[in-house]
């Protein structure tokens, strides 16, 4: 099933969740919804199962209109983040649910549901858990029975929100693997809403990016991480260290800073902005460079260095522990910085942080 | 009752004993000295007297009608309580709060006030007395008004027990179901009701006990006529102003039976709710 979205917007209240959204998607793709908390993805993923409604815009599903129709009738799949399984009904019951409640006419003879279930349950491989109750499962049994409970409907489109946020990391990965396997077999076009890079980029065919009810980037793991569409992918992609640079035929200069890594770029002369992920710089001691070394502290792997520059401010380096000449980089050494990738947006286009606080929410700040 | 025994340092045991002590002989001289004494008088006089007094045409009818206003009161109030909490746990809408407070009411209002105000409403000289006179139905002093000073009174229980479970269940598991193709009636019988029945039980325990035992609105607007609107306990208040104080106690040991059957249930109900 393909899905048409167009120029949709909804606001709860005073507050804007989604302010024009355009995104179609292809029948049998595993698209991912990326995104800090307040970005509109949980909005969206709703809209399209039909759980909320918008302001404004167009939701079409191969061309017909899906806005006229009733969660009930969308038939998707959708997993909760916190799974929401009925307690009160063994995990057989619960994935036989969705066939159970068919209209009589439709609904399938008792041995052609517990055959289908059957099914499943071998598929998702949790058939020894068919008599228990969702109280008697970990957390990993549940998400699968959540999934099961949603495939037992055959749905045209699976929508999962946070599907693996309640996890820990080993169960997660292995989930992430299994679900994708999961995807391919079932042939069903799924969207998944996370706000883990990681787990979107690992597991989606395509990344949409998600930021104050906006769509920022739309592509695959390599492009967005590597060429940031806006200031805000470049922050949510872990450029946290700002820096001011000026531009001068496509070539940037900074204040104690080495650029000459970076590819010219296509931009006006000017003042503009790079943005860098504390692994991409690298503090050489230099007895005339600006930038001083505050702070240093040890990971095992890596060094994490405070430095400041007395006009600029603050700036945070990830050095491995084991670089040449590392040992040299103790408070009060004077430095200037190597920048081994970034990237430059001209100055208008960023907005201060501070104008944006929801996009702070889900990030630890470096900021120069 | 999952009440442990422990001993908080800093605090002398002399206290925790008297304290305890205290609490109690207080409940056994207040609660369960006076009802051990119902069941004491009204067995004074030998079986006989006692099965007499039950069996006396005029107390049976007063079982009777107290049988028959709980049985069309409870479920009433069970579906009034269901239908308030749904509403306020599952949905936002403009006077949500006011709802709320209006479910309290009669836990705030001593009975008797209800009692007046339906006399007022329903009543001969009462707002609504000349309608219903002209359509011949006599509210007051009948069946009906006890019924619904009954329905009042009661109204809060099953609703008080069923919100803060709804509220605290959230909306998940029906999205859940009607993304599964469930229609409203579905999730609610299959979902919802399923999650909420310790509690409707507990509720509705505690109606039927009130319902049973309700004395002031009823007296009001019951009329006490003997044989006809005596509800058992205004049928107790009756016999004991007749100074027939064996058979004020036999006809009080029925209803205090059914008040101790009551606290039994909805103590097993309580390890249930969770």
């Amino acid at each position: 099933m393909s899905i048409t979205i167009a120029g949709m917007t909804k606001h709860f209240g005073q507050t804007e969740v989604l302010r024009g959204i355009d995104l179609g998607i292809e029948k049998g793709e595993l698209v991912s919804l990326l995104g800090p908390s307040g970005s509109g993805k949980t909005t969206l993923l709703k809209i399209i199962a039909g759980l909320e409604w918008p302001d404004s815009g167009r939701l079409a599903v191969d061309g017909r209109d899906w806005l006229g129709l009733a969660a009930q009738d969308r038939r998707i799949g959708f997993v909760f983040q916190h799974y929401a399984l009925f307690p009160h009904m063994t995990v057989r019951d619960n994935i036989a649910f969705g066939l159970t409640v068919r209209p009589r006419a439709e609904r399938p003879g008792n041995a052609i549901i517990a055959a289908r279930v059957d099914e499943l349950l071998r598929f998702l491989q949790i058939a020894h858990l068919a008599g228990r109750f969702p109280a008697q499962l970990s957390g990993g049994q549940r998400q699968r029975v959540a999934l099961g409970r949603a495939l037992a409907i055959e749905p045209k489109v699976l929508l999962l929100d946070e599907p693996f946020g309640a996890l820990d990391a080993a169960i997660r990965r292995d989930l992430r693997r299994w679900l994708r396997g999961v995807h391919d077999e079932t042939g069903s076009t799924t969207i998944f809403v996370t706000h883990d890079q990681e787990e979107a980029f690992e597991l989606a065919d395509r990344v949409v990016v998600m930021g104050e009810g906006r769509i920022e980037q739309i592509g695959h793991a390599d492009v967005i991480h590597d060429h940031p569409a806006t200031p805000f992918v470049a922050r949510f992609m872990g450029a946290t260290v700002e820096l001011p640079v000026t531009l001068q035929a496509g070539r940037a200069e900074g204040a104690g800073l080495d650029l000459a890594a970076l590819p010219r770029r296509a931009l006006p002369d000017g003042p503009a902005r790079l943005f860098a992920r504390p692994g991409d710089i690298l503090p050489i001691p230099d007895v005339s460079g600006p930038w001083t070394v505050v702070t240093r502290a040890s990971t095992g792997a890596e060094l994490r260095l405070v430095l400041t520059h007395p006009a600029v401010g603050e700036a945070a380096a990830d050095v491995p522990r084991r670089t040449p000449g590392s040992a040299g980089l103790v408070p009060g050494t004077p430095v200037r910085l190597l920048l081994e990738a970034g990237t430059i947006f001209p100055a208008a286009r960023v907005t201060p942080i501070a104008a944006n606080p929801t996009h702070d929410l889900d990030r630890k700040e470096a900021r120069p | 009752m999952t009440a442990t025994a422990t001993h908080l340092p800093g605090r002398s045991r002399r206290a925790e004993r008297t304290l305890i002590g205290v609490a109690v002989s207080l409940s056994l001289l207040f609660v369960a000295a006076p009802l051990a004494y119902i069941f004491v008088r009204a067995f004074s006089q030998g079986w006989q007297v006692y099965a007499a007094n039950i069996l006396h045409p005029m107390t049976l009818h007063a079982i009777w009608l107290t049988t028959i206003t709980a049985i069309v009161v409870v479920p009433v109030n069970v579906a009034f309580g269901i239908a308030a909490a749904w509403a306020v746990a599952k949905h936002r809408f403009p006077g949500r709060g006011i709802l709320v407070t209006m479910i309290e009411i009669p836990f705030s209002i001593s009975p008797i006030i209800a009692g007046i105000c339906y006399l007022l409403l329903y009543g001969r000289q009462g707002l609504l007395g000349p309608w219903l006179r002209a359509q011949d139905i006599q509210v007051m002093f009948a069946l009906p008004g006890i019924i619904l000073v009954t329905m009042f009174v009661t109204a809060p229980f099953v609703a008080r027990e069923v919100l803060p479970l709804m509220q605290a269940q959230g909306t998940e598991q029906e999205q859940a179901a009607v993304t599964l193709g469930a229609s409203g009636w579905q999730v609610f019988r299959r979902v919802t009701l399923p999650n909420i029945k310790w509690a409707l039980l507990y509720g509705a325990v505690l109606c039927t006990a009130r319902a049973v035992g309700e004395f002031g609105g009823v007296s009001v607007v019951s009329g006490n006529i003997r044989g006809q609107t005596n509800t058992l306990p205004l049928h107790v208040e009756l016999l004991f102003n007749d100074l027939n104080a064996v058979g004020a106690f036999a006809a009080a040991s029925t209803l205090t039976l059914i008040a101790l059957v009551a606290l039994v249930v909805k103590a097993a109900l309580e390890g249930k709710r969770g």
